[in-house]
């Protein structure tokens, strides 16, 4: 999710290239043939379940799923509205995002700027940065219950490593003249981190913090597939069992928005927070 | 009235090599060179000559692998506020418009917020950029962000500006009026100046002094002293004391130095 919009810029480039052929037909924008895509998907599963070629247990209707997705909104599913299991998983993407903001960032900063802090926490890092986080959740749960500081302990730990990575990279790829610039105006060296290291570091410090949301995301949401009384990824899990199918695929979708969301509020974000990063 | 000196100094890349003999390079070789207050020292040398080097060295970025560098007699310890850089490339932080890319050294030394602000706009105001405060530094076109950054200089009251070669990323044009505004900043500053350029031109009309650099190794081959700095200074226009005919001449040898220089390298 956090890639996809990165890698479209690919493709565009090779349709710039047709435009300039000289075509008759004027090529489709992108958009357009995403929109059509998706079109297609849909009048084929709305095909398929009215010929009920798949039976409805496993496949409802897009009616059916948009009905589910009311009814979750108006009276819920599990003893909590759709708003409520939201609500519940937000809460524990951001109380862990803040957590990971405030240890990853001066983590980041120790590995960048020290090597004593490179030594000590690179290790740590390299270890839990390519584990599944799911792979590490029973022996969180062990460890500290199956509450809610499991979740958010698990998020955290999927989030760190890709905030305190590009903290430490935003630390080093600080430019020499600036520096340098600082030094010769006066700056001590705690000055030169705190007014040229750190706000030099923002920009790769954000997009650390976006692609940890995307992350953080999906660990959530298998986390309360596995433990949890509420949540967005609970309300799927718990309809599964009842076969209730689309609410499952009701929820899905939801995941699915939340994240496309979540991605576009981080690059705003991003945009307003640090407009001269595209002015390097 | 302060003196910047060099005595003996040579730098050899990369400084204390840990594995002597590889990719080590004499960068400098026995310098000697001084610059008082009252002084605009222009250095001109080829690329590669160890031009910034120097520059470097005197900011207290690198430290001689032999020699000294001494402010009125105290061997420097590492950058200071007293020898402000003008870099090439600006070197303005884009996070700061220009206004607090100029306060910055106020800020360093702990002036509050509103004054130090009051302070940012009568240097941008003294270096022609009245309005331009709260500009990004993406706004501004290279010969205003170069002034921003020797506003910056000038706001760390230094003792030396250190300029390495400040205006060769600029527009003929906008180059000529940059040199006339350089000189009367740094009389009025009153700090000393060491200017490093390739341009001949360049260096003739700024320096009080002119010092050739020539490379490999790094070494002060000749100098020269001018005066048509102070001819601009007293109100004669750029453009007619470049078209005189002693400063033709004085172009025309200075250039023969250089070359002069690089036959030298060639035959050794
Ligand atoms: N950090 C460095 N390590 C090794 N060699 C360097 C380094 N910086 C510069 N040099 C070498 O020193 C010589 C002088 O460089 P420099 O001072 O930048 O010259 P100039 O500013 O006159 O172009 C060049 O040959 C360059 O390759
Ligand atoms: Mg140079």
């Amino acid at each position: 999710m956090t890639l996809s919009t990165d890698i479209d810029t690919l493709p565009q480039v090779a349709e710039t290239g047709e435009a300039e052929r000289p075509l008759k037909a004027r090529p489709l924008p992108v958009a357009i043939i995403s929109a059509i895509t998706i079109g297609v998907i849909i009048a084929a599963w709305g095909l398929a379940s009215a010929y009920a070629l798949v039976s409805p247990v496993f496949l409802p209707s897009p009616r059916q799923v948009v009905l589910a997705l009311y009814n979750l909104v108006v009276t819920g599913f599990v003893d909590a509205t759709l708003a409520e299991h939201v609500g519940a998983s937000l809460y524990r993407i951001f109380g862990a995002l803040i957590a990971s903001i405030l240890i990853g960032i001066p983590a980041g900063i120790a590995i960048g700027t020290s090597r004593l802090g490179r030594g000590i926490l690179d290790p740590i890092v390299e270890f839990l940065r390519p584990l599944p986080p799911l792979a590490y959740l029973p022996l969180i749960i062990i460890w500290v219950g199956i509450g809610e500081a499991s979740k958010i302990t698990v998020i955290v730990l999927s989030m760190l490593p890709s905030i305190i990575l590009s903290t430490s990279a935003g630390v080093r790829g600080v430019s020499k003249d600036h520096v340098n610039a600082a030094r010769s105006l006066g700056a001590s060296r705690r000055q030169v981190l705190r007014e040229v290291v750190l706000p030099s570091a923002v920009p790769s410090i954000l997009t650390g913090v976006r692609i940890a949301l995307g992350a953080g995301w999906t660990t959530l949401v298998a986390a309360e597939l596995v433990a949890a009384t509420s949540g967005i990824g609970f309300m799927i899990q718990s309809a599964a069992q009842f076969l209730v199918t689309d609410i499952v695929i009701a929820g899905i979708i939801v995941i699915a928005l939340i994240a496309i969301l979540l991605e576009y509020v981080a690059r705003q974000i991003e945009r307003r927070l640090v407009p001269w990063a595209a002015h390097r | 009235m302060s003196t910047l000196t060099f005595r003996s100094v040579s730098l050899r890349y990369p400084p204390r090599a840990a594995r002597a003999g590889v990719g080590e390079k004499l960068v400098l070789d026995g310098i000697d060179l001084q610059v008082a207050s009252h002084e605009l020292v222009a250095i001109i040398g080829r690329s590669g000559s160890g031009k910034t080097s120097l520059l470097n060295l005197a900011a207290g970025f690198l430290e001689p692998t032999a020699g000294t560098i001494t402010v009125d007699g105290v061997p420097i310890e590492g950058p200071s506020a007293d020898r402000a850089v003008v870099f090439q490339d600006d070197a303005l932080y884009p996070w700061l418009d220009a206004r607090d890319n100029i306060a910055l050294p106020f800020k360093l030394k702990g002036v509050p917020l509103a004054e130090r602000r009051a302070r940012a706009e009568q240097l941008l105001a003294r270096v022609g950029l009245a309005d331009a405060g709260d500009r990004r530094i993406w706004e501004l076109s290279g010969g205003m962000r170069q002034r921003v950054g020797i506003a910056r200089a000038l706001a760390a009251e230094p003792r030396f500006l250190l300029l390495d070669e400040p205006l060769g990323a600029l527009d003929a044009l906008t180059r000529t009026r940059m040199q006339e505004f350089l000189l009367r900043i740094k009389a009025e500053s009153g700090a000393g100046a060491l200017l490093i350029t390739h341009s001949i031109e360049e260096a003739l009309l700024l320096g009080t002094r002119i010092v050739v650099l020539s490379p490999n190794p790094g070494r002060l081959t000749a100098e020269i002293e001018a005066g048509f700095n102070a001819e601009v200074l007293n109100g004669a226009s750029v453009a007619a004391v470049k078209a005189s005919p002693i400063f033709k001449r004085m172009h025309a040898g200075l250039t023969g130095l250089i070359h002069a220089s690089a036959e030298e390298e060639i035959a050794a």
